[in-house]
């Protein structure tokens, strides 16, 4: 099973944690920028063909919420974006 | 020039002890100019080569695959075929492309070895049954039938469904019937657009991985790069299924889609079972037994993106647990085989197809149940590539939409929900 590092709690099974999506840019302020760019932020996520920053919640444990990076080729929990797994 | 397949050609060639059989589609030389490049030999690119023949009288057209022919995910689905949408704007086109499947063998020549079995729902809380009459009522409008059964009428069709009494925490509590659902031969699809394709003079490369989309001095598409060369061509289809951010990237195209990893696994052959699809979107797998007696049986996504092309442990047990909560006899059954396929998703979970901001270049994607959707998908592509507009059942997904917050929610887009 994949494990995910938790600062508190170390390296901990996938089955504890909840999923929290894919990191994205902080949110714009929609007054801020055009529609293009509103809505690009609304819809669309990074999706690369490697290592991926996301949301994990160690929801079964101790509940914090963290971020790590995963390749999503190999399932592997790198340390950096550069980093293939 | 094709052969045609009948009975009395298996008997001629069968005399011939099988010598006699011509190849059912050419490896033709790789040009450096085609009207139109297909990238992808799945079901999806495949059709809408096929249709830029047969509807426009295209073809000048080469699908490039950078693996084999129907190696993708058309081998690696569950080939359920359906049209119990949700939404108006998507039942029409599944409706057409059952037709489409229904009339295949006899279009194609090729035995799709089609079984119009149906689906069964068998659902286990009352919401998900208001939910799935209000489905019936929209497909109703469109012509595809959902109906619904009682729960003794789904131990009648499906003697081994012993789970789920009145004593389980989520008991059976009725179902709905399907019954346009089928499924063919997922091989025989690729193989027969192929030959077809072939028939008309257009051509297939395997084992060409397209690196890069290149544009031209006007920004419009000018053609591909390969490792066997630049290929140009004023129209390039992407039909690549999961991997279409990491071609449109490489224009500097960014489009709403995740790419995500879903599975299914097969136990050992045995005896007929069951007959019909059964779906158990509370439960949360779905089954079918195959011709050779092996259960098909798949459940939940991966957690999160994926391009990984396996099952992970969990979401088998999950799944594995969950069918034996219903079928508690499967607990003799051994499992044969295991895999998994990348699909990417769109944000309302609809398909996208549509030619880009970059002029000449057209997707097709977010196909998460897009196998039934093969036909239909390729005849309004063509249409799209060849016209420059949209097929009338296409209209509504177009990536402007996304634009304008205009989504087509749909929840009909996986099984297990
Ligand atoms: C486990 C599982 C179960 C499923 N069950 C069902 C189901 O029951 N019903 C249903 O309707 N759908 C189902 N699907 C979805 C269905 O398989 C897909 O939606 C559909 O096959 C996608 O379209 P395609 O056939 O064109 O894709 P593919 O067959 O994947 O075709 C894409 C092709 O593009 C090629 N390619 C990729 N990148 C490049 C490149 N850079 N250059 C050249 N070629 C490239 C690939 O090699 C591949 O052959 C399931 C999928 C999976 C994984
Ligand atoms: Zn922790």
């Amino acid at each position: 099973m994949m494990q995910i590092p938790c600062p508190f709690c170390g390296p901990r099974n996938e089955s504890e944690f909840f999923y929290g999506g894919p990191v994205r840019p902080s949110r714009p302020d929609p007054a801020a920028v055009n529609d293009e760019d509103w809505t690009a932020w609304l819809t669309q996520v990074p999706n690369p063909l490697g290592p991926v920053q996301e949301h994990w919640w160690h929801a079964r444990g101790c509940g914090t919420w963290l971020t790590i990076w995963r390749d999503t080729r190999t399932h592997d929990v790198v340390e950096a974006p550069d980093d293939a797994g | 020039m094709k052969q045609h397949y009948s009975a009395l050609s298996l008997l001629r060639h069968g005399i011939n002890r099988h010598t006699t059989w011509a190849p059912a589609w050419r490896s033709p030389p790789l040009k450096d100019h085609y009207d139109v490049i297909v990238i992808g030999a799945g079901g999806h690119g495949l059709a809408t080569a096929y249709y830029l023949a047969k509807d426009h009288g295209l073809t000048n057209v080469a699908v490039l695959d950078r693996g084999w022919l129907g190696g993708g995910n058309i081998a690696r689905n569950t080939i359920t075929i359906r049209s119990n949408y949700m939404r108006d704007a998507s039942i029409p086109f599944y409706v057409k492309s059952v037709a489409l499947y229904e009339a295949m063998t006899r279009e194609l020549n090729f035995n799709m070895m089609h079984s119009k079995r149906g689906m069964i729902d068998v659902i286990q809380n009352y919401p998900m049954m208001r939910d799935r009459r209000r489905r019936q009522h929209i497909m109703d409008i469109y012509g595809a039938t959902y109906e619904q059964i009682t729960e003794a009428e789904i131990r009648r069709r499906i003697p081994a469904l012993t789970g789920g009494g009145p004593d389980a925490r989520l008991p059976v509590v009725g179902g709905y019937v399907h019954t346009d659902a089928a499924i063919n031969r997922h091989d025989a699809v690729a193989w027969g657009y192929a030959r077809a394709i072939d028939a008309m003079g257009g051509e297939i490369h395997q084992q060409t991985p397209v690196t890069q989309l290149l544009r031209g001095p006007d920004g419009r598409i000018a053609g591909v790069e390969t490792p066997r060369g630049v290929i140009r061509a004023p129209k390039v289809a992407v039909a690549v299924s999961g991997h279409t951010t990491t071609l449109t990237e490489t224009v500097g195209l960014t489009l709403p889609l995740r790419t995500m990893n879903l599975t299914a696994f097969v136990s050992e052959p045995v005896k007929p079972l069951i007959d019909v699809i059964v779906n158990c979107p509370d439960a949360g797998f779905y089954l079918n037994q195959s011709d050779k007696g092996e259960l098909v049986i798949g459940g939940a996504p991966d957690t999160g993106q994926s391009f990984r092309r396996d099952i992970k442990q969990t979401v088998f047990e999950d799944t594995v647990s969950a069918m034996l909560s219903l079928f508690p006899s499967f607990k003799k059954l051994k499992f044969l085989r295991q895999w998994g396929g990348h699909l990417d998703i769109a944000h309302d979970a609809s398909p996208i197809q549509d030619e880009t901001d970059v002029p000449g270049l057209f997707v097709t994607a977010g196909w998460w149940g897009g196998y039934k959707a093969i036909p239909a998908g390729g005849l309004t592509l063509a249409h799209l590539v060849a016209t420059g507009r949209p097929h009338p059942l296409m209209e509504p997904f177009g990536i402007n939409r996304f634009r304008h917050l205009d989504y087509v929610m749909e929840t009909g887009t996986t099984t297990a929900r």
